[in-house]
Protein backbone atom coordinates (compact mmCIF):
# COMPACT_ATOMS: atom_id res chain seq x y z
CA UNK A 1 0.00 0.00 0.00
CA UNK A 2 1.29 3.45 -0.90
CA UNK A 3 1.13 6.36 1.49
CA UNK A 4 -0.84 8.54 -0.90
CA UNK A 5 -3.21 7.02 -3.41
CA UNK A 6 -5.51 8.88 -5.73
CA UNK A 7 -7.99 7.13 -7.93
CA UNK A 8 -9.88 8.85 -10.72
CA UNK A 9 -9.50 12.21 -8.99
CA UNK A 10 -11.25 15.01 -10.86
CA UNK A 11 -11.68 18.57 -9.72
CA UNK A 12 -13.91 21.30 -11.08
CA UNK A 13 -13.69 25.03 -10.44
CA UNK A 14 -17.30 25.76 -11.29
CA UNK A 15 -17.62 24.42 -14.80
CA UNK A 16 -13.93 24.31 -15.51
CA UNK A 17 -12.32 20.90 -15.04
CA UNK A 18 -8.85 21.48 -13.64
CA UNK A 19 -7.99 17.83 -12.90
CA UNK A 20 -8.98 14.95 -15.12
CA UNK A 21 -9.23 11.53 -13.48
CA UNK A 22 -5.81 11.49 -11.89
CA UNK A 23 -4.69 8.15 -10.53
CA UNK A 24 -1.30 7.83 -8.93
CA UNK A 25 0.47 6.31 -5.97
CA UNK A 26 3.11 8.08 -3.94
CA UNK A 27 5.42 6.04 -1.75
CA UNK A 28 6.45 7.08 1.72
CA UNK A 29 9.82 8.64 2.53
CA UNK A 30 10.57 9.62 -1.01
CA UNK A 31 10.61 12.80 -2.96
CA UNK A 32 8.05 12.94 -5.71
CA UNK A 33 8.19 15.79 -8.19
CA UNK A 34 5.27 17.06 -10.21
CA UNK A 35 6.31 18.94 -13.31
CA UNK A 36 4.51 20.54 -16.19
CA UNK A 37 3.71 23.91 -17.74
CA UNK A 38 1.94 26.40 -15.50
CA UNK A 39 -1.82 26.32 -15.33
CA UNK A 40 -1.93 22.55 -15.76
CA UNK A 41 -3.25 21.65 -12.35
CA UNK A 42 -0.14 20.84 -10.31
CA UNK A 43 -0.98 23.19 -7.46
CA UNK A 44 -4.60 22.15 -7.62
CA UNK A 45 -3.59 18.52 -7.27
CA UNK A 46 -1.33 19.30 -4.34
CA UNK A 47 -4.08 21.21 -2.61
CA UNK A 48 -6.35 18.18 -2.89
CA UNK A 49 -4.01 16.26 -0.63
CA UNK A 50 -4.57 18.50 2.40
CA UNK A 51 -8.02 19.62 1.31
CA UNK A 52 -7.05 23.26 0.96
CA UNK A 53 -9.32 23.39 -2.07
CA UNK A 54 -12.22 23.21 0.37
CA UNK A 55 -11.54 26.89 1.02
CA UNK A 56 -12.36 27.88 -2.53
CA UNK A 57 -15.93 28.66 -3.43
CA UNK A 58 -17.50 26.45 -6.07
CA UNK A 59 -15.00 23.58 -6.05
CA UNK A 60 -16.33 20.09 -6.76
CA UNK A 61 -14.27 16.96 -6.42
CA UNK A 62 -14.92 13.41 -7.58
CA UNK A 63 -12.82 10.30 -7.20
CA UNK A 64 -10.83 9.06 -4.25
CA UNK A 65 -7.84 10.37 -2.31
CA UNK A 66 -6.49 8.09 0.37
CA UNK A 67 -3.66 8.81 2.76
CA UNK A 68 -2.38 5.90 4.78
CA UNK A 69 -5.17 3.81 3.30
CA UNK A 70 -8.01 6.06 4.49
CA UNK A 71 -10.13 8.21 2.24
CA UNK A 72 -9.55 11.80 3.34
CA UNK A 73 -12.75 13.02 1.69
CA UNK A 74 -14.90 10.90 3.97
CA UNK A 75 -17.39 12.90 5.97
CA UNK A 76 -15.86 12.06 9.33
CA UNK A 77 -12.33 13.14 8.39
CA UNK A 78 -10.80 15.38 11.04
CA UNK A 79 -9.62 18.25 8.86
CA UNK A 80 -7.47 19.79 11.56
CA UNK A 81 -5.64 16.54 12.12
CA UNK A 82 -5.31 15.92 8.39
CA UNK A 83 -3.62 19.27 7.94
CA UNK A 84 -1.32 18.61 10.83
CA UNK A 85 -0.25 15.36 9.18
CA UNK A 86 -0.02 16.86 5.70
CA UNK A 87 1.87 20.13 5.81
CA UNK A 88 2.29 22.63 3.03
CA UNK A 89 5.12 24.92 1.96
CA UNK A 90 3.99 27.68 -0.33
CA UNK A 91 5.53 29.40 -3.30
CA UNK A 92 6.27 32.67 -1.56
CA UNK A 93 7.83 32.44 1.86
CA UNK A 94 4.96 33.43 4.10
CA UNK A 95 5.90 33.66 7.75
CA UNK A 96 3.37 35.35 10.00
CA UNK A 97 4.28 38.89 11.06
CA UNK A 98 5.23 37.43 14.44
CA UNK A 99 8.51 36.59 16.11
CA UNK A 100 10.63 33.70 14.90
CA UNK A 101 9.64 31.75 17.97
CA UNK A 102 5.91 32.37 17.60
CA UNK A 103 6.10 31.31 13.98
CA UNK A 104 7.73 27.99 14.74
CA UNK A 105 5.42 27.25 17.63
CA UNK A 106 2.23 28.42 15.97
CA UNK A 107 1.16 24.95 14.86
CA UNK A 108 1.90 23.32 18.19
CA UNK A 109 -0.01 25.99 20.05
CA UNK A 110 -3.11 25.77 17.90
CA UNK A 111 -3.04 22.03 18.45
CA UNK A 112 -3.14 22.61 22.16
CA UNK A 113 0.44 22.17 23.28
CA UNK A 114 1.07 24.41 26.29
CA UNK A 115 3.95 22.71 28.10
CA UNK A 116 6.71 25.31 28.19
CA UNK A 117 9.43 22.69 28.24
CA UNK A 118 8.17 20.74 25.27
CA UNK A 119 7.64 23.95 23.32
CA UNK A 120 11.18 25.09 23.98
CA UNK A 121 12.62 21.78 22.97
CA UNK A 122 10.54 21.66 19.78
CA UNK A 123 11.56 25.20 18.95
CA UNK A 124 15.21 24.28 19.06
CA UNK A 125 14.82 20.96 17.27
CA UNK A 126 12.70 22.40 14.48
CA UNK A 127 15.10 25.24 13.86
CA UNK A 128 18.01 22.81 13.94
CA UNK A 129 16.31 20.62 11.38
CA UNK A 130 16.33 23.48 8.90
CA UNK A 131 19.78 24.75 9.97
CA UNK A 132 18.51 28.03 11.32
CA UNK A 133 19.23 27.46 14.99
CA UNK A 134 22.79 28.73 15.00
CA UNK A 135 21.87 31.77 12.94
CA UNK A 136 18.78 32.69 14.91
CA UNK A 137 19.15 31.37 18.43
CA UNK A 138 19.91 34.88 19.69
CA UNK A 139 17.16 36.45 17.60
CA UNK A 140 14.20 34.29 18.50
CA UNK A 141 12.16 37.37 19.33
CA UNK A 142 12.82 39.27 16.12
CA UNK A 143 10.00 39.66 13.68
CA UNK A 144 10.19 36.94 11.03
CA UNK A 145 9.55 39.49 8.29
CA UNK A 146 13.03 40.88 8.90
CA UNK A 147 14.71 37.65 7.77
CA UNK A 148 16.01 37.07 4.26
CA UNK A 149 13.83 35.24 1.74
CA UNK A 150 15.76 32.03 2.16
CA UNK A 151 15.65 32.23 5.94
CA UNK A 152 11.93 32.88 5.75
CA UNK A 153 11.37 29.82 3.60
CA UNK A 154 13.44 27.72 5.98
CA UNK A 155 11.43 29.12 8.84
CA UNK A 156 8.24 28.09 7.09
CA UNK A 157 9.62 24.57 6.82
CA UNK A 158 10.59 24.64 10.50
CA UNK A 159 7.08 25.77 11.33
CA UNK A 160 5.85 22.57 9.69
CA UNK A 161 8.59 20.36 11.05
CA UNK A 162 7.51 21.30 14.57
CA UNK A 163 4.26 19.44 13.93
CA UNK A 164 6.11 16.38 12.66
CA UNK A 165 3.84 15.83 9.69
CA UNK A 166 4.04 12.66 7.62
CA UNK A 167 3.86 14.46 4.34
CA UNK A 168 5.32 17.76 3.15
CA UNK A 169 3.66 19.31 0.14
CA UNK A 170 5.88 21.92 -1.48
CA UNK A 171 4.44 24.17 -4.14
CA UNK A 172 7.35 25.65 -6.09
CA UNK A 173 9.17 26.36 -2.82
CA UNK A 174 12.21 27.87 -4.54
CA UNK A 175 10.65 29.96 -7.26
CA UNK A 176 10.97 33.13 -5.20
CA UNK A 177 14.60 32.41 -4.25
CA UNK A 178 17.95 32.97 -5.96
CA UNK A 179 20.01 30.00 -7.25
CA UNK A 180 22.25 29.75 -4.19
CA UNK A 181 19.33 29.77 -1.80
CA UNK A 182 17.60 27.25 -4.04
CA UNK A 183 20.55 24.93 -3.79
CA UNK A 184 20.49 25.14 -0.01
CA UNK A 185 16.77 24.45 0.20
CA UNK A 186 17.24 21.46 -2.11
CA UNK A 187 19.96 20.09 0.14
CA UNK A 188 17.58 20.52 3.04
CA UNK A 189 14.84 18.61 1.22
CA UNK A 190 17.27 15.80 0.65
CA UNK A 191 17.92 15.52 4.36
CA UNK A 192 14.28 15.85 5.29
CA UNK A 193 13.06 13.08 3.04
CA UNK A 194 14.37 10.60 5.64
CA UNK A 195 11.70 11.91 7.97
CA UNK A 196 8.95 13.09 5.67
CA UNK A 197 7.38 12.08 2.42
CA UNK A 198 7.86 15.04 0.14
CA UNK A 199 5.75 15.99 -2.85
CA UNK A 200 7.18 18.96 -4.69
CA UNK A 201 5.71 20.94 -7.53
CA UNK A 202 8.29 22.60 -9.70
CA UNK A 203 8.39 24.10 -13.12
CA UNK A 204 12.13 23.70 -13.07
CA UNK A 205 13.00 20.40 -14.70
CA UNK A 206 16.60 20.41 -13.52
CA UNK A 207 15.32 20.70 -10.02
CA UNK A 208 12.97 17.75 -10.48
CA UNK A 209 15.85 15.72 -11.93
CA UNK A 210 18.17 16.69 -9.10
CA UNK A 211 16.00 16.15 -6.07
CA UNK A 212 13.28 13.66 -6.85
CA UNK A 213 13.07 9.92 -7.03
CA UNK A 214 9.79 9.89 -8.82
CA UNK A 215 8.29 12.32 -11.29
CA UNK A 216 4.84 12.95 -12.66
CA UNK A 217 4.16 15.09 -15.71
CA UNK A 218 0.97 17.14 -15.75
CA UNK A 219 -0.46 18.63 -18.89
CA UNK A 220 -3.79 20.48 -19.04
CA UNK A 221 -5.16 18.73 -16.00
CA UNK A 222 -4.08 15.26 -17.01
CA UNK A 223 -1.34 13.14 -15.55
CA UNK A 224 0.50 12.17 -18.72
CA UNK A 225 3.20 10.02 -17.24
CA UNK A 226 4.40 8.95 -13.84
CA UNK A 227 7.46 6.95 -12.91
CA UNK A 228 10.99 6.85 -11.66
CA UNK A 229 12.69 10.17 -12.28
CA UNK A 230 15.74 8.76 -14.03
CA UNK A 231 13.52 6.79 -16.34
CA UNK A 232 11.21 9.71 -17.11
CA UNK A 233 14.15 11.90 -18.02
CA UNK A 234 16.09 9.27 -19.98
CA UNK A 235 13.35 7.29 -21.66
CA UNK A 236 9.93 8.94 -21.49
CA UNK A 237 7.22 6.69 -22.83
CA UNK A 238 4.87 9.41 -23.93
CA UNK A 239 5.68 11.70 -26.82
CA UNK A 240 4.25 14.70 -24.92
CA UNK A 241 6.56 14.08 -21.97
CA UNK A 242 9.50 13.87 -24.28
CA UNK A 243 8.53 17.12 -25.97
CA UNK A 244 8.35 18.84 -22.62
CA UNK A 245 11.61 17.62 -21.13
CA UNK A 246 13.53 18.25 -24.30
CA UNK A 247 12.15 21.78 -24.32
CA UNK A 248 10.06 21.36 -27.44
CA UNK A 249 6.82 22.11 -25.64
CA UNK A 250 4.88 25.21 -26.69
CA UNK B 1 -10.23 77.79 -30.41
CA UNK B 2 -7.66 76.09 -28.25
CA UNK B 3 -6.43 77.54 -25.00
CA UNK B 4 -2.62 77.52 -24.98
CA UNK B 5 -1.55 74.59 -22.76
CA UNK B 6 0.67 76.77 -20.62
CA UNK B 7 -2.17 79.15 -19.86
CA UNK B 8 -4.53 76.28 -19.17
CA UNK B 9 -2.00 74.78 -16.80
CA UNK B 10 -1.72 78.06 -14.93
CA UNK B 11 -5.46 78.54 -14.82
CA UNK B 12 -6.13 75.06 -13.43
CA UNK B 13 -3.42 75.54 -10.88
CA UNK B 14 -4.87 78.80 -9.65
CA UNK B 15 -8.39 77.39 -9.46
CA UNK B 16 -7.35 74.26 -7.57
CA UNK B 17 -5.15 76.28 -5.29
CA UNK B 18 -7.97 78.67 -4.42
CA UNK B 19 -10.33 75.81 -3.68
CA UNK B 20 -7.85 74.34 -1.26
CA UNK B 21 -7.25 77.73 0.29
CA UNK B 22 -10.98 78.28 0.81
CA UNK B 23 -11.35 74.88 2.48
CA UNK B 24 -8.46 75.49 4.81
CA UNK B 25 -9.64 79.02 5.53
CA UNK B 26 -13.17 77.93 6.47
CA UNK B 27 -11.81 75.25 8.73
CA UNK B 28 -9.34 77.52 10.44
CA UNK B 29 -11.89 80.28 10.72
CA UNK B 30 -14.39 78.08 12.55
CA UNK B 31 -11.81 76.68 14.91
CA UNK B 32 -10.21 80.06 15.54
CA UNK B 33 -13.55 81.79 16.07
CA UNK B 34 -14.73 79.24 18.60
CA UNK B 35 -11.42 79.11 20.41
CA UNK B 36 -11.11 82.90 20.56
CA UNK B 37 -14.47 83.16 22.21
CA UNK B 38 -14.31 79.96 24.20
CA UNK B 39 -10.76 79.82 25.50
CA UNK B 40 -11.10 82.85 27.83
CA UNK B 41 -13.89 81.02 29.64
CA UNK B 42 -11.87 77.84 30.07
CA UNK B 43 -10.34 77.22 33.45
CA UNK B 44 -9.82 74.32 35.76
CA UNK B 45 -13.02 75.12 37.63
CA UNK B 46 -14.97 75.31 34.35
CA UNK B 47 -13.96 71.73 33.69
CA UNK B 48 -14.41 70.41 37.23
CA UNK B 49 -17.52 72.16 38.52
CA UNK B 50 -21.09 71.21 37.79
CA UNK B 51 -23.31 73.74 36.01
CA UNK B 52 -25.40 76.04 38.20
CA UNK B 53 -28.50 78.05 37.34
CA UNK B 54 -29.18 76.08 34.13
CA UNK B 55 -25.58 76.61 33.11
CA UNK B 56 -25.47 80.34 33.50
CA UNK B 57 -22.75 79.94 36.08
CA UNK B 58 -20.55 77.06 37.17
CA UNK B 59 -18.73 74.65 34.91
CA UNK B 60 -19.57 71.76 32.64
CA UNK B 61 -18.29 68.79 34.63
CA UNK B 62 -21.50 66.76 34.57
CA UNK B 63 -21.83 67.22 30.80
CA UNK B 64 -18.27 65.97 30.29
CA UNK B 65 -19.11 62.92 32.37
CA UNK B 66 -22.36 62.50 30.43
CA UNK B 67 -20.55 62.70 27.11
CA UNK B 68 -17.94 60.15 28.19
CA UNK B 69 -20.56 57.79 29.61
CA UNK B 70 -22.68 57.89 26.47
CA UNK B 71 -19.69 57.41 24.22
CA UNK B 72 -18.40 54.53 26.33
CA UNK B 73 -21.82 52.90 26.30
CA UNK B 74 -22.10 53.30 22.53
CA UNK B 75 -18.65 51.82 21.96
CA UNK B 76 -19.23 48.95 24.36
CA UNK B 77 -22.22 47.92 22.28
CA UNK B 78 -21.17 48.87 18.76
CA UNK B 79 -17.58 47.58 18.80
CA UNK B 80 -18.31 43.90 19.42
CA UNK B 81 -21.37 44.01 17.18
CA UNK B 82 -19.58 45.81 14.38
CA UNK B 83 -16.32 43.89 14.51
CA UNK B 84 -18.27 40.65 14.84
CA UNK B 85 -20.37 41.46 11.80
CA UNK B 86 -17.27 42.38 9.83
CA UNK B 87 -15.56 39.12 10.80
CA UNK B 88 -18.65 37.18 9.83
CA UNK B 89 -18.99 38.92 6.47
CA UNK B 90 -15.33 38.67 5.64
CA UNK B 91 -14.23 35.34 7.09
CA UNK B 92 -17.24 33.12 7.59
CA UNK B 93 -19.32 33.49 4.44
CA UNK B 94 -18.74 33.49 0.75
CA UNK B 95 -19.64 36.63 -1.16
CA UNK B 96 -23.28 36.27 -2.00
CA UNK B 97 -26.49 38.19 -2.36
CA UNK B 98 -26.97 38.07 1.40
CA UNK B 99 -23.60 39.63 2.20
CA UNK B 100 -24.22 42.32 -0.39
CA UNK B 101 -27.60 43.09 1.13
CA UNK B 102 -26.06 43.35 4.60
CA UNK B 103 -23.38 45.69 3.29
CA UNK B 104 -25.94 47.76 1.44
CA UNK B 105 -28.02 47.94 4.61
CA UNK B 106 -25.03 49.14 6.59
CA UNK B 107 -24.31 51.83 4.02
CA UNK B 108 -27.91 53.01 4.08
CA UNK B 109 -27.80 53.10 7.87
CA UNK B 110 -24.76 55.35 7.62
CA UNK B 111 -26.65 57.84 5.49
CA UNK B 112 -29.69 58.26 7.73
CA UNK B 113 -29.82 61.70 9.39
CA UNK B 114 -29.05 61.49 13.07
CA UNK B 115 -32.32 63.10 14.10
CA UNK B 116 -34.12 60.08 12.65
CA UNK B 117 -31.95 57.87 14.83
CA UNK B 118 -32.95 60.08 17.73
CA UNK B 119 -36.61 59.59 16.98
CA UNK B 120 -36.14 55.86 16.52
CA UNK B 121 -34.23 55.61 19.80
CA UNK B 122 -36.87 57.68 21.55
CA UNK B 123 -39.68 55.41 20.41
CA UNK B 124 -37.85 52.13 20.90
CA UNK B 125 -35.67 52.60 23.95
CA UNK B 126 -37.21 55.51 25.83
CA UNK B 127 -40.88 54.59 25.37
CA UNK B 128 -41.32 50.98 24.24
CA UNK B 129 -38.57 49.41 26.30
CA UNK B 130 -39.13 51.82 29.14
CA UNK B 131 -35.52 52.88 29.67
CA UNK B 132 -36.65 56.51 29.82
CA UNK B 133 -34.30 59.35 29.02
CA UNK B 134 -31.09 57.73 30.07
CA UNK B 135 -27.49 56.96 29.28
CA UNK B 136 -28.68 53.49 28.31
CA UNK B 137 -31.16 54.76 25.72
CA UNK B 138 -28.76 57.37 24.39
CA UNK B 139 -25.84 54.96 24.28
CA UNK B 140 -27.82 52.32 22.40
CA UNK B 141 -29.06 54.89 19.92
CA UNK B 142 -25.54 56.18 19.33
CA UNK B 143 -24.35 52.59 19.00
CA UNK B 144 -26.68 51.99 16.07
CA UNK B 145 -25.58 55.23 14.55
CA UNK B 146 -21.88 54.41 14.58
CA UNK B 147 -22.32 50.72 13.78
CA UNK B 148 -21.99 51.14 9.99
CA UNK B 149 -18.71 53.02 10.35
CA UNK B 150 -17.29 50.33 12.57
CA UNK B 151 -18.46 47.54 10.28
CA UNK B 152 -17.04 49.18 7.18
CA UNK B 153 -13.68 50.19 8.60
CA UNK B 154 -13.26 46.79 10.26
CA UNK B 155 -14.06 45.06 7.01
CA UNK B 156 -11.54 47.23 5.23
CA UNK B 157 -8.94 46.35 7.84
CA UNK B 158 -9.70 42.63 7.64
CA UNK B 159 -9.54 42.70 3.87
CA UNK B 160 -6.09 44.28 3.95
CA UNK B 161 -4.68 41.24 5.79
CA UNK B 162 -2.92 39.12 3.16
CA UNK B 163 -4.81 36.05 2.00
CA UNK B 164 -1.73 33.96 2.53
CA UNK B 165 -1.95 34.40 6.31
CA UNK B 166 -5.31 32.72 6.25
CA UNK B 167 -4.13 29.89 4.04
CA UNK B 168 -1.05 29.22 6.11
CA UNK B 169 -2.91 29.28 9.36
CA UNK B 170 -5.52 26.81 8.15
CA UNK B 171 -2.92 24.67 6.41
CA UNK B 172 -1.23 24.26 9.78
CA UNK B 173 -4.45 22.78 11.09
CA UNK B 174 -5.77 25.77 13.00
CA UNK B 175 -9.50 26.25 13.32
CA UNK B 176 -11.07 29.22 11.66
CA UNK B 177 -11.56 30.91 15.00
CA UNK B 178 -7.89 30.40 15.90
CA UNK B 179 -7.00 31.86 12.54
CA UNK B 180 -9.16 34.90 13.24
CA UNK B 181 -7.96 35.52 16.78
CA UNK B 182 -4.27 34.68 16.39
CA UNK B 183 -3.47 35.89 12.91
CA UNK B 184 -6.12 38.09 11.37
CA UNK B 185 -7.22 40.29 14.25
CA UNK B 186 -3.70 41.21 15.41
CA UNK B 187 -2.85 42.30 11.89
CA UNK B 188 -6.11 44.15 11.40
CA UNK B 189 -6.17 45.74 14.83
CA UNK B 190 -4.74 49.16 13.95
CA UNK B 191 -7.33 49.55 11.19
CA UNK B 192 -10.15 48.45 13.45
CA UNK B 193 -9.01 50.80 16.20
CA UNK B 194 -8.92 53.63 13.69
CA UNK B 195 -12.56 53.00 12.84
CA UNK B 196 -13.52 52.86 16.48
CA UNK B 197 -11.79 56.15 17.23
CA UNK B 198 -13.44 57.83 14.27
CA UNK B 199 -16.74 56.75 15.79
CA UNK B 200 -15.71 58.24 19.11
CA UNK B 201 -15.40 61.58 17.35
CA UNK B 202 -18.82 61.15 15.88
CA UNK B 203 -20.42 60.21 19.22
CA UNK B 204 -18.84 63.08 21.10
CA UNK B 205 -20.21 65.60 18.65
CA UNK B 206 -23.65 64.10 18.19
CA UNK B 207 -26.55 66.23 19.37
CA UNK B 208 -29.84 65.40 17.70
CA UNK B 209 -29.79 61.68 18.39
CA UNK B 210 -28.85 62.27 22.00
CA UNK B 211 -31.20 65.05 23.04
CA UNK B 212 -34.20 62.81 22.33
CA UNK B 213 -32.83 59.77 24.08
CA UNK B 214 -30.55 60.80 26.91
CA UNK B 215 -32.47 63.89 27.83
CA UNK B 216 -30.85 67.00 29.22
CA UNK B 217 -30.53 66.58 32.98
CA UNK B 218 -27.74 68.63 34.48
CA UNK B 219 -27.14 66.42 37.51
CA UNK B 220 -24.13 64.20 37.60
CA UNK B 221 -25.36 60.83 36.26
CA UNK B 222 -25.27 58.05 38.82
CA UNK B 223 -26.33 55.01 36.83
CA UNK B 224 -27.10 53.80 33.32
CA UNK B 225 -30.67 54.86 33.90
CA UNK B 226 -29.81 58.46 34.76
CA UNK B 227 -30.71 61.06 32.25
CA UNK B 228 -27.67 63.05 31.28
CA UNK B 229 -26.75 66.02 29.17
CA UNK B 230 -23.80 65.83 26.81
CA UNK B 231 -21.52 68.73 25.96
CA UNK B 232 -23.06 69.21 22.54
CA UNK B 233 -26.57 69.22 23.94
CA UNK B 234 -25.44 71.63 26.65
CA UNK B 235 -24.01 73.95 24.02
CA UNK B 236 -27.21 73.74 22.00
CA UNK B 237 -29.41 74.59 24.96
CA UNK B 238 -27.15 77.37 26.28
CA UNK B 239 -27.04 78.99 22.88
CA UNK B 240 -30.64 78.47 21.84
CA UNK B 241 -32.20 79.61 25.05
CA UNK B 242 -29.71 82.43 25.28
CA UNK B 243 -28.72 81.33 28.78
CA UNK B 244 -25.04 82.20 28.54
CA UNK B 245 -23.15 82.75 25.33
CA UNK B 246 -19.71 82.77 26.99
CA UNK B 247 -20.39 79.42 28.61
CA UNK B 248 -21.76 78.09 25.33
CA UNK B 249 -18.53 79.03 23.62
CA UNK B 250 -16.51 77.56 26.45
CA UNK B 251 -18.34 74.27 25.99
CA UNK B 252 -17.86 74.44 22.25
CA UNK B 253 -14.15 75.02 22.71
CA UNK B 254 -13.85 71.91 24.87
CA UNK B 255 -15.80 69.94 22.26
CA UNK B 256 -13.70 71.17 19.38
CA UNK B 257 -10.47 70.48 21.22
CA UNK B 258 -11.49 66.95 22.15
CA UNK B 259 -12.54 66.13 18.61
CA UNK B 260 -9.31 67.60 17.33
CA UNK B 261 -7.43 65.38 19.74
CA UNK B 262 -9.38 62.30 18.68
CA UNK B 263 -8.66 63.02 15.04
CA UNK B 264 -4.98 63.55 15.64
CA UNK B 265 -4.78 60.19 17.37
CA UNK B 266 -6.68 58.55 14.51
CA UNK B 267 -4.48 60.16 11.94
CA UNK B 268 -1.32 58.92 13.61
CA UNK B 269 -2.67 55.42 13.96
CA UNK B 270 -3.70 55.36 10.34
CA UNK B 271 -0.31 56.56 9.35
CA UNK B 272 1.38 53.78 11.26
CA UNK B 273 -1.04 51.27 9.80
CA UNK B 274 -0.32 52.34 6.25
CA UNK B 275 3.43 52.29 6.78
CA UNK B 276 3.27 48.80 8.20
CA UNK B 277 1.31 47.24 5.38
CA UNK B 278 2.58 48.90 2.26
N1 LIG C 1 -9.46 29.34 -7.48
C1 LIG C 1 -9.57 29.05 -8.78
N2 LIG C 1 -10.71 29.29 -9.44
C2 LIG C 1 -10.84 28.99 -10.74
N3 LIG C 1 -9.89 28.44 -11.50
C3 LIG C 1 -8.71 28.18 -10.91
C4 LIG C 1 -8.48 28.46 -9.52
N4 LIG C 1 -7.22 28.09 -9.21
C5 LIG C 1 -6.69 27.59 -10.36
N5 LIG C 1 -7.57 27.64 -11.38
C6 LIG C 1 -7.35 27.16 -12.74
O1 LIG C 1 -7.02 25.80 -12.70
C7 LIG C 1 -5.97 25.52 -13.59
C8 LIG C 1 -4.84 24.86 -12.83
O2 LIG C 1 -4.25 25.79 -11.97
P1 LIG C 1 -3.04 25.42 -11.03
O3 LIG C 1 -3.38 24.19 -10.28
O4 LIG C 1 -2.72 26.62 -10.22
O5 LIG C 1 -1.88 25.13 -12.09
P2 LIG C 1 -0.32 25.00 -11.87
O6 LIG C 1 -0.02 24.92 -10.42
O7 LIG C 1 0.04 23.75 -12.63
O8 LIG C 1 0.32 26.19 -12.52
C9 LIG C 1 -5.57 26.82 -14.25
O9 LIG C 1 -6.17 26.86 -15.52
C10 LIG C 1 -6.16 27.86 -13.36
O10 LIG C 1 -6.57 28.97 -14.12
MG1 LIG D 1 1.06 26.41 -9.30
Amino acid sequence: MSLIETEGLSLFYGNFQALKTISLNIESCRITALIGPSGCGKSTFLRCLNRMNDLIDGVRITGRVAIGGRDIYRRETDLLDLRRRVGMVFQRPNPFPLSVEDNVLFGLKVHGQTDRKILEEKLQRSLEAVHLWDELKDRLKTNALELTGEQQQRLCIARLAALEPEILLMDEPCSALDPIATEKIEALMFELRKRFTIVIVTHNMQQAARVSEETGYFLLGELIEFGETSRIFSAPRDQRTEDYITGRYG
Amino acid sequence: MRVPPRLEQRFVKVVLWSMTAITVFVLLFIVAYILRRGLPVLSLSFLTENPHEMGRTGGIFSTIVGTLALTAMALAVATPLGVGTAIFLNEYTWESRVTRIIRFGADCLAGIPSIIFGLFGFILFVIKMGFGWSILSGGLTLAFMILPTIIRTSEEALRSVPRSYREVSLSLGSTKWQMVTRVILPSALPGIVTGVILSVGRSIGETAAVIFTAGSALRLPTSLFSSSRTMSVHFYILAREGISMPNAYGTAAVLVLSILLVNIVTYRLMHRFIRKYS
